[in-house]
């Protein structure tokens, strides 16, 4: 089953012709996955790798390729529009990998989405990935920027503000031989489409998920919502592991969300409220599937 | 990004929030010049840096106070003549204080009463939350602690803005009546203007005051810009100080680096701003203390990690380094030249521990091994920062 995406899911990208998307999307159509049409305004006609459909505009991607799933590499100044565009297309989801838009862009959009049918994850964040059956989890749902290869077919769900702490987390399991359901980056900005606590909601009710990591980091309160939920809600054992501790206060450690300001949003906090929920916790980043595998075995 | 208390005070000009009449000077005898054509008994002379605490500072020549209050046009000079090419050492600058350039001239103010003003952009709405007080001119964290119920939250629609009704409403909470009501509320629906259209995260009015002839005016303003947005405010951008920032911020900065300097004695050059902060919280657990964050980011070049050495080796007070590279996409072997090539070019004379793993890892952990390089490697995160703890306290 997997959460928000299966291999058969099908996924178009918006800024195809860019180095950074042409990348990627090249990097998915070798995974495996049913990449089956790019966006780039007047560019249409054109064809990606010789098999992928360029169109002129979302709207008419989704309809003619089936495709129900974006995912945007466009610059930021033009990010929040690609996010619009693909929510006024109705698709199902929409994945912005690009770092750096706005928050006011964020704000207006996430305001706007209100009451559409279309799941925003991102942005600033590396994608997800649910693992296929070939090998090195080929033939799986790769979306963003995550390497497919170091993935594995299996019952934990890994959600994440981070991208290398996600693959951290994912190597961990899949060389102790625990394979993975779904593994979604929600990103590293203030203002984002899906929470820490929507994606546990998620794996929760998601059959083939038995186990959770949720990976954590200083600034907002998005930790604490989740295991506040988790608390009341969530029948699967899950492992966190929250960065920051060592982050002084008052400063952007890279990502626009990491900041802890006014006492708020520190890593102490986050893990009191995780410890509260009954969440193992990892002490150090090495030891985040070790420290589930032992919690959700015992 | 930060600015000036007197760009701050231009910024607010244009958008038609009232401060008192002032204007910024470079040396003693503009300040003087400023100081004649302003009216009022008294005139504030305040030095120009990004950190607070300057009314109760201290020169690094024993001059006591970045804000002085004067009489005369030659006092002004006076004290500007103290303040200007002098470091100026507060509670929030640390030890080496800054650099004073520039003071701000401005008329001194009969003040009534000292309130509070601060529009934020707020995670857990998505919007823009207003949170007022009557309690200014004080530290608001420790009002927010003490006293809860003294500060007052209105929440604004992402889409809307800042209505009338809830401008007055913030206006009657901090007891403007009258006349004061309706100037009171156009302050505020000016400067959330302003906000909106600065692509802001944060404007502080600390204190917004009623003057003994009924004006409201803000005295002082901090103001945060979103880094993200400033392509598009090429003005506000062009008021960045670099010279208030870490110089090894800004060079990393050239290079697309992210570096944040700290205080400890182990570097750490890391990819990805999680990991980072992570690779620094495990250098902490394994008993030794972080020099700095550094995300070299996802396709990390030779020449990047060779400027991330050079800035690394910059802080005298670092005795090891720790690299570690998750290489997802990227080529491990490609991390592994530039380290290579890196130490060899800064002539690395303190210990270095590597931790490498992902694409092509096998290739570049040869190439780590045939350098020649008295490099040591890690197999994973904890015994990586193990090893760099160890190997610092052996020279410690």
């Amino acid at each position: 089953m997997a959460i928000l995406v299966t291999p058969e899911s099908k996924i178009l990208v918006q800024g195809i012709t860019g180095s950074f998307g042409g990348r990627h999307a090249q990097l998915s159509l070798d995974y495996g996955t049913q990449l089956v049409a790019g966006v780039t305004p007047g560019k249409g006609g054109q064809m990606f790798a010789e098999k992928v459909p360029i169109f002129d505009t979302v709207e008419e991607a989704a309809s003619q390729t089936g495709a129900t799933v974006s995912v945007i590499f466009v610059p930021p100044p033009f990010a929040a529009d690609a996010i619009l565009e693909g929510v006024a297309a109705g698709l199902e989801l929409v994945v912005a990998i690009t770092e750096g838009i706005p928050v006011i862009d964020m704000m207006r959009v996430k305001s706007a989405m209100r009451g559409s049918k279309t799941r925003l994850i991102g942005p600033n964040c590396p994608g997800l990935v649910t693992p296929g059956t070939g090998k090195n989890s080929h033939g799986g749902c790769r979306i963003g920027i995550a390497p497919g290869y170091i993935h594995k077919k299996g019952n934990v769900g890994v959600v994440s503000r981070s991208g290398t702490l996600t693959y951290e987390a994912v190597w961990q399991l899949t060389s102790l031989g625990y394979g993975q359901s779904t593994c979604v980056g929600i990103g590293g900005d203030p203002i984002n489409g899906t929470s820490h606590k929507d994606i546990l909601e998620m794996f929760n009710n998601d059959p083939e998920t038995e186990a959770i990591i949720m990976i954590g980091e200083i600034g907002g309160t998005g930790e604490e919502e989740a295991a506040e939920w988790a608390k009341a809600n969530c029948k699967k054992p899950i492992a966190a592991f929250v960065a920051g501790a060592t982050a002084p206060p008052g400063r952007r450690m890279g990502h626009a969300g990491a900041i802890v300001s006014g006492g708020k949003g520190t890593a102490a906090a986050k893990i009191e409220a995780l410890k509260d929920a009954h969440i193992a916790i990892s002490p150090t980043p090495a030891e985040m599937a070790a420290t589930l595998i032992k919690h959700w075995k015992r | 990004m930060n600015i000036h208390e007197y760009q701050a005070k231009e910024l607010m000009l244009k958008y038609g929030v009232a401060t008192p009449p002032g204007q910024v000077a470079s040396t003693a005898e503009e300040a003087e010049q400023i100081a004649r054509t302003l009216q009022g008994a008294e005139i504030v002379v305040k030095a120009q840096i990004h950190a607070g605490g300057r009314g109760k500072g201290t020169f690094t020549d024993g001059f006591k106070g970045g804000v002085k209050i004067g009489k005369t046009p030659a006092e002004i000079r006076e004290y500007a003549a103290n303040m200007l090419n002098n470091t100026l050492v507060t509670a929030q600058t640390g030890a080496a204080g800054r650099l004073v350039k520039k003071v701000l001239v401005v008329e001194a103010r009969d003040i009534k009463r000292e309130l509070y003003f601060a529009i934020v952009m707020d995670r857990a709405s998505s919007a823009p939350v207003i949170i007022a007080s009557q309690r200014g001119g004080m530290d608001i964290e420790a009002v927010a602690h003490d006293n809860p119920e003294d500060l007052f939250h209105e929440n604004v629609h992402p889409l809307l803005g800042l209505q009338d009704y809830q401008a007055r409403r913030i206006a009657k909470l901090l007891g403007l009546e009258g006349k004061l009501l309706a100037d009171g509320a156009k302050l505020f629906k000016n400067l959330y203007r302003c906000f909106i259209e600065s692509d802001c995260s944060q404007v502080e009015i600390n204190p917004l005051v009623v003057t003994s002839d009924d004006k409201v005016m803000a005295l002082d303003a901090k103001f945060n810009f979103d880094d993200n947005a400033l392509y598009r405010h090429p003005d506000i951008m062009a008021w960045r100080d670099t010279e208030e920032e870490d110089p090894r911020e800004v060079e990393a900065s050239k290079y697309s680096l992210n570096y944040i300097g700290l205080d400890g004695n182990i570097a750490c050059l890391v990819n990805g701003a999680g990991l980072a902060m992570a690779t620094m919280d495990i250098i902490q657990y394994a008993g030794g203390k972080p020099a700095n964050f550094l995300d070299v980011g996802g396709g990390a070049s030779k020449e990047q990690v060779t400027a991330a050495f050079k800035i690394i080796l910059s802080d005298k007070n670092v005795k090891g380094i720790l690299v570690n590279i998750f290489g997802g996409i990227m080529d491990c072997n490609i991390i592994a030249t530039g380290i290579v090539e890196a130490a060899r070019e800064t002539g690395l004379s303190i210990p270095l521990v590597v931790r490498l793993e992902g694409n092509n890892v096998e290739v570049g952990k040869k190439t780590l091994a045939e350098s020649g390089l008295a490099l040591i490697t890690g197999t994973d995160i904890l015994d990586a920062a193990q090893k760099i703890v160890a190997e610092v306290k052996k020279f410690a």
